[in-house]
């Protein structure tokens, strides 16, 4: 893939999980930025359509030792295997309805080209893909609030989050009228749940650029993990890790905590598995 | 497989039993056959030709005409209305104030046209609703700024063709079936285009960007 004059960026995310209190403000603020249709009954998780969605996780001992921590779960726009693009949607959708923007690193999603079959769904390792199972309805009067930025959707097509890909269109047009069109500064595109959130938990940035402040958290590692080549850009800090880092699909959501037990909740791993792999930078594969 | 035999050489011979009287009448028939056709072919490439366009756009006009040329010659090109902002986004059609700038409540010229925007929209301070031949469905994100002061700098024309040069506004054509304007895709029901900017779908988008960029480009450079 050629494309002259391009600084390729990497937009990611890292999140503080040790900062985040639960409040849910980025869940609110992406619903409300991207348009995104709200049911009868929000609290049936199984109908509602949540881009950023907050988990609850406990460390499952009892009191006085309970520990809580929410982690939030946006797409995780996976780079696929050896970070080549292949995210597990993108090479399943029969109608090229997603596709993996190598400019960019983002995963994007087009409404009007997916046909709804919700292969997507099924490949995605992360519940981040949604499906319209009706036509958003809007209270009387609300569509006049609704972003010119974002397209709605219909019923029949898969959703997911996009990083607010259209705060990137409005920096690169920025970008242009400035002169340079790969110069994108780090506040002018910023997601709309990292702008909402008052704990300040999450950090968004061009992981290929070392100015930026995510890159800072994460070092991501250029070359491929000793133990699995599957997995590249992982993180050089310790306590940094990526949820079910060993499947390879190389998300750019980064999570970060002090805790080991949050850590070790970012994947399943069996008996004295974590024992061995937990000092290596982050957790990583010995298997798989 | 001797059915069919001894029918086939029963007809044969049927035919050729008839063929001292009959000859002259199955030619009649095969020929009148070949005329149906012929004039069904007709009938129907022309009713798919001429009436389907008919049928699948409506026409609406604009609420009074505009002179493009005329606007031209006073006002100078077109980033004299439409323009780019500072954050680069485009302005679009131009909102009533930028028209009042030269314009006021005293129409300027004489045509019905020119009273009927001081009298309608001036006067009652009212946004003019015009109808825009190339709005792009709702999932088309389209940057102006990327096109005009990207590498290859394109002028206007080369999408919107000469309509600097126009004295009159064209009626907009609704596709009934999608509500899209006629522009998006051409005037030619067979979507051949001569000019750049006969036409404005997808596809003519990435002819382009194949061209400059030797890619396609991604779905998000242009979905929204």
């Amino acid at each position: 893939m050629k494309q002259e004059n391009t600084k390729t960026h990497k937009f990611g995310m890292v999140i503080d999980l040790d900062k985040c209190t639960g409040c849910g403000s980025c869940m609110v603020s992406c619903m409300s930025e991207n348009n995104v249709p709200f049911k009868d009954d929000e609290s049936d998780k199984k109908k509602s359509i949540t881009w950023m969605r907050v988990y609850k996780l406990t460390n499952g001992k009892s009191f006085p030792d309970t520990e809580m921590v929410y982690l939030p779960r946006p797409c995780q726009h996976c780079a696929g295997k050896g970070g080549h693009g292949h995210s597990p949607c993108v090479s399943v959708c029969p109608a090229t309805a997603t596709d993996y923007g190598y400019d960019t690193g983002i995963v994007s999603q087009i409404y009007t080209r997916c046909f709804g079959c919700r292969y997507c769904m099924g490949a995605c390792p992360y519940h981040a893909r949604y499906f319209n199972w009706w036509d958003p309805k809007w209270p009387e009067g609300m569509e006049k609030y609704l972003s010119p930025s974002v397209s709605p959707r219909m019923r029949g097509v898969v959703e997911k989050c996009s990083f607010c890909y259209h705060r990137y269109q409005a920096a690169r047009d920025i970008a242009y009228s400035q002169g340079d069109k790969n110069e994108i500064p780090e506040e002018n595109y910023q997601t709309a749940c990292t702008t909402a959130c008052p704990a300040g938990a999450i950090v968004f940035g061009d992981l290929n650029n070392p100015e930026h402040k995510v890159h800072k958290i994460v070092n991501p590692d250029p070359h491929p993990d000793t133990f699995n080549k599957h997995v590249v850009g992982k993180s050089r800090n310790p306590n940094v890790f990526r949820l079910l880092e060993r499947l390879g699909t190389n998300p750019k959501v980064y999570y970060l905590s002090e805790r080991e037990w949050v850590r070790k909740a970012g994947d399943n791993y069996r008996e004295g598995e974590w024992d061995k792999i937990k000092n290596h930078y982050g957790a990583t594969s010995t298997h798989g | 497989m001797s059915e069919i035999e001894n029918k086939a050489e029963n007809g044969s011979t049927e035919s050729a039993g008839e063929c001292t009287t009959g000859d002259t009448k199955d030619d009649k028939g095969l020929g009148l056959g070949v005329i149906f056709f012929i004039v069904a072919f007709i009938v129907c490439f022309l009713s798919g030709t001429l009436l389907f366009p008919k049928l699948l756009y409506s026409k609406k006009e604009q609420p009074f005409n505009f002179d493009h040329e005329l606007h031209v010659g006073e006002a100078g090109d077109c980033d004299a209305c439409h323009s780019l902002r500072d954050d680069g986004s485009f302005t679009g059609i131009p909102k009533l104030e930028t028209c009042l700038d030269c314009h006021s409540e005293e129409p300027m010229g004489e045509t019905d046209d020119e009273a009927i925007f001081t009298q309608e929209y001036v006067v009652k301070e009212k946004e003019v609703p015009w109808l825009v031949y190339s709005r792009q469905p709702d999932c088309v994100y389209f940057s102006h700024a990327a096109h005009l002061l990207g590498k290859d700098e394109m002028d206007c024309a080369s999408c919107h063709g000469p309509i600097g040069e126009s004295t009159s506004s064209r009626p907009y054509e609704e596709n009934r079936l999608t509500g899209y304007s006629r522009d998006i895709w051409g005037k030619n029901i067979f979507g051949i285009k001569k000019n750049s900017w006969d036409s404005m779908k997808m596809d003519d988008c990435a002819e382009c960007h194949k061209e400059k960029n030797d890619q396609k480009g991604y779905c998000f450079q242009c979905h929204k």
